[in-house]
């Protein structure tokens, strides 16, 4: 029995910091409308910065001093980010302000292992709080009782802060409408400014209390952002109350699925969070949303299929990829491939996100199930390459249409976190599944037959299977199925009104999506002989993204030329530098600012302008504002 | 009674929100072919009670019967494959399609094509989109994207992928407000033709009282959540209490519509 006391308080230990950061995390959500992706990035700030701070400053005032000052630190920088990156993009769709906001965090991760290096960071106890309670046998670290308290101290002072004071006050009204709040002649800019540095102080404060519990590290950014967004989906974002609620029944769910699930806990906790998402999609306190901007917003031509000239040029430029085991060492080949899976992965994710506008975040985990679905029929049943090929992808197409059923009944950023933590879960379920997944060490001797064995006949291969994917997503999006698709995007409203089951275009969608990612991993697995973990996970999923952003979000076929420009440069990049996802953080960043369009969608302005009697788009994004 | 059937029948349709009562036991019917006009001041539950008919709303108590089908508790899917096509007071059309993908899409959902992945939808039901087209005045603009187009091409717009599914029933919130006055006018005029032509009923409502009476058959008016009048316009006009709550007593208003009456 005491064990059991034991473990629901190291539960609740674990909610503080879980709280602190969602709730941070809703305020700033609740003001601005931007769900910050670089929340997590804030926490793990928190924590490197306090560690600096508490190892440099002896005795109980550096320590407590250094929490709270490295917690200011960290506000600060949130301050700068705020007044030189969001200002900019307030106005953009919701995609690229996740986008932006996810490239910082990729910056921050390579900017802590460059100065605090790539180890993990053991902290100092707790000066007053070292020892350990004793409870019936069972010793209690005196720490986590500290913690405990904590979490009703922070709601208990942040509801006064919001009840009791002006600037709370203007914060609540800002959160119901923000327009009202600035027609009423208050400086919307430091009220934005003031609330992000509110809730970055509390992401950062709970990096920095964690420093005594848990080893500092430079992935730790990741694994709390994804428990947050579980948080705040079952809390219901906006709402703090829901924060503190969900953050203790999360932390709790991780404390006793350990107990009844060993190998893979956060099954109890996605259950919980499906169960959820069904009874109350807007979760447990929060308030059902206004329907979602809609998600292209730079609106470029209006899509039309191929043109006879351009069919020809299309196939020329495929002969001409065809044609390069004629020149190219075996070097050059395996990269071919690579960029050929990844146009598929790319296509597939542009299907989802710019044709049926579900911006998913998680989309790696479908890749991935397709190349463990091809890894277990390769080891286990040991059937031919094709029928492995055609099954393979299967399992991603399972995975997205037991998912993506719970995802599309979100939309706008409640979709982008709910892909996100799916592809999490999925990845966790392979990391932590030691037995059947081989964990961290995957599955290795996963080699095509000999027919497709080498360079150049794996190449051809992938050409050609990456040819007929795009070439069939294509005829959908020209199909009547991918004109109703981009009605439900367009307008749910209208879409509903002439009879148009949305939810069901969009689990379609999600399903074929997910299918085509899986076929894309299931080549990746013969090509690289082996899987791990790494093919579900984030980094992947952000890669398909930018490629979709690369080429241009609202064209047809941006996703083919980003996915060939951002593969070459990223073969290219990690091959001259250590620093691939700063620089690739940056790279985001900047797209988002500066080149919205991508490099198809820019071509098309160019082209526009440049014949002679039609309509001129503008090469700016005047649109978007409009559109607010 | 004799004549046209009865389309809808609305039968003590009630809505409370709290304690306040937006629309009580409120009673009417419409036939094939008659443009109804629903009318009455701010707040008076109009939006509340299109809401209820088209399904975005569920009423606490009364029976919505439309073409034989009681309709309560259907999503607006649903009662749009009944035979029901709608506008928004704000236009709702898909600004990244063209105008004729904007029509094209509601007959792809009308001929229950929506799960066809293989057939080009450019050329899915062209002739047919170009004729609702034509049919409003739209044809020169097929080609153009939604987005550019000005409002009251937008509103035409609307009225062709609302004729699509061929409704028997035409729920319109507000058809011409956010319009100059000239293209109110037009917008009401080809409205009661097509009506007229094709036997469609129409219900609208409308602040206009212009438009009201020049092309509504018959009108109901509306207070605080009860019908307080039903009849022609002229009986309309006529009542004291919709004067006292709604129309004013204003002499040259009464002048101009007798001598437009005559």
């Amino acid at each position: 029995m005491a064990f059991y006391v034991v473990q629901f308080l190291t539960g609740l230990a674990s909610a503080a910091s879980l709280f602190l950061v969602a709730s941070g995390l809703s305020i700033i959500f609740g003001v601005t409308r931007i769900v910050n992706f670089a929340h997590g990035a804030f926490y793990m700030l928190g924590a490197y910065v306090a560690f600096t701070l508490t190892e440099r400053f002896s005795g109980a005032l550096g320590f407590w001093g250094g929490i709270v000052v490295a917690a200011l630190v960290v506000a600060v920088v949130g301050v700068i980010v705020e007044m030189v990156l969001l200002r900019r993009i307030y106005h953009s769709p919701e995609l690229f302000q996740l986008l932006a906001t996810f490239g910082l965090t990729l910056m921050v991760e390579d900017l802590v292992v460059l100065i605090w290096g790539p180890d993990d960071l053991l902290g100092r106890r707790a000066p007053g709080f070292k020892g350990a309670v004793d409870f019936f046998g069972q010793n209690i670290p005196s720490y986590d009782l500290f913690l405990i308290v904590m979490g009703p101290v922070v709601l208990g002072v942040l509801w006064l802060l919001f009840q009791r004071t002006r600037w709370g006050i203007l914060v609540r009204a800002a959160t119901q409408d923000r327009d009202m709040v600035a027609a009423l002649g208050v400086n919307q800019k430091w009220l934005f400014t003031s609330v992000f540095a509110v809730g970055v102080f509390l992401a950062a404060l709970g990096g920095a209390l964690q420093i005594p519990r848990d080893a500092v590290h430079h992935a730790m950014d990741l694994r709390i952002i994804v428990e947050v967004f579980v948080v705040v989906v079952i809390g219901g974002l906006g709402s703090i109350i829901g924060a503190f609620v969900a953050a203790v029944l999360v932390s709790e769910l991780n404390a006793f699925g350990i107990l009844i699930f060993p190998k893979i806990s956060i099954i109890l906790v996605f259950l919980v969070m499906a169960a959820v998402l069904i009874v109350r999609p807007w979760g447990l306190f929060g308030k059902p949303e206004a329907p979602a901007r809609r998600t292209p917003g730079l609106t470029v031509n209006p899509w039309r299929p191929l043109t006879a000239n351009e069919r020809i040029a299309a196939l020329a430029a495929l002969a001409l990829a065809a044609a390069l085991p004629l020149v190219g060492g075996n070097y050059a080949l395996t990269v071919g491939s690579e960029i050929a899976i990844y146009v598929i992965f790319a296509a597939s994710l542009h299907f989802l996100m710019s044709v049926g506008g579900l911006a998913s975040f998680g989309h790696a985990a479908y890749f991935g199930l397709g190349a463990y679905g091809i890894a277990f029929l390769a080891k286990m049943a040991g059937l031919p390459m094709i029928v492995s090929l055609l099954l393979g992808p299967l399992l991603g197409c399972l995975g997205a249409a037991v998912f993506g059923f719970f995802c599309v009944q979100l939309s706008g950023v409640y979709f982008a976190m709910l892909t996100l933590a799916f592809a999490q879960i999925v990845w966790s379920i392979a990391f932590q599944w030691v037995a059947v997944t081989g964990g961290d060490n995957g599955i290795l001797g996963v080699w095509p037959e000999k027919w497709a064995a080498g360079p150049a006949s794996f190449y051809w291969l992938s050409l050609a299977i990456s040819a007929l994917c795009v070439v069939i997503l294509r005829l959908i999006v020209f199909s009547p199925f991918g004109y109703a698709l981009r009605a439900t995007r367009d307008s749910p409203l209208r879409s509903e009104a002439i009879g148009i089951n949305a939810k069901r275009m969009q689990w379609t969608a999600f399903v074929i999506a997910g299918t085509v990612a899986g076929i894309g991993g299931a080549l990746f697995a013969y090509l690289k002989g082996s899987v791990f973990p790494d093919s579900l996970g984030i980094s992947l999923s952000v890669d398909a993204l930018v490629m979709v952003l690369l080429g241009g979000v609202e064209t047809v076929s941006g996703a083919v030329i980003g996915a060939i420009v951002f593969k070459t440069l990223n073969v290219w990049l990690v091959s001259q530098t250590d620093w691939s996802k700063l620089v690739l953080g940056g790279f985001v960043v900047l797209i988002v600012i500066a080149f919205p369009k991508g490099i198809v969608g820019t071509l098309e302005v160019l082209i526009a302008r440049w014949r002679p009697n039609s309509p001129k788009p503008p090469l700016a994004t005047s649109r978007v504002e409009v559109a607010e | 009674m004799s004549g046209p059937r009865t389309l809808l029948s609305v039968e003590g349709l009630t809505k409370s929100y709290g304690g306040v009562h937006a629309v009580r036991g409120v009673s009417f019917e419409l036939r094939a072919g008659e443009i109804l006009a629903l009318i009455g001041p701010n707040g008076a539950g109009k939006s509340t009670c299109f809401d209820m008919l088209n399904g975005q709303n569920i009423p606490d108590s009364g029976r919505v019967t439309l073409l034989g089908q009681d309709t309560i508790g259907r999503k607006p899917r649903e009662i749009w494959r009944l035979g029901v096509g709608r506008t928004f007071q704000i236009t709702a059309t898909f600004p990244t399609m063209t105008v004729r993908e904007n029509v094209q899409v509601a007959l792809v959902s009308y001929g229950q094509a929506l799960f066809n992945f293989w057939s080009s939808a450019p050329q899915f039901a062209r002739e047919e989109a170009g004729r609702l087209l034509d049919l409003v005045g739209m044809d020169g603009y097929a080609e153009r994207p939604c987005g550019e187009l000005a409002y009251g091409d937008l509103k035409r717009l609307e009225l062709a992928v609302a004729l699509a599914n061929r409704p028997k029933l035409l729920l319109m919130d507000e058809p011409t407000a956010g319009m100059a006055p000239r293209e109110r006018v037009e917008l009401m005029r080809l409205t009661a033709k097509i009506a007229r032509e094709q036997a469609i009923g129409v219900l609208f409502t409308e602040h206009d009282m212009d438009v009201v009476f020049e092309h509504a058959d018959r009108i109901l008016v509306l207070n605080r959540g009860s019908l307080i009048a039903e009849g022609t316009p002229e009986q309309v006009r006529a009542n004291r209490e919709v004067r006292a709550v709604y129309l004013g007593e204003g002499l040259v208003y009464d002048a101009r519509h007798r001598e437009g009456a005559h």
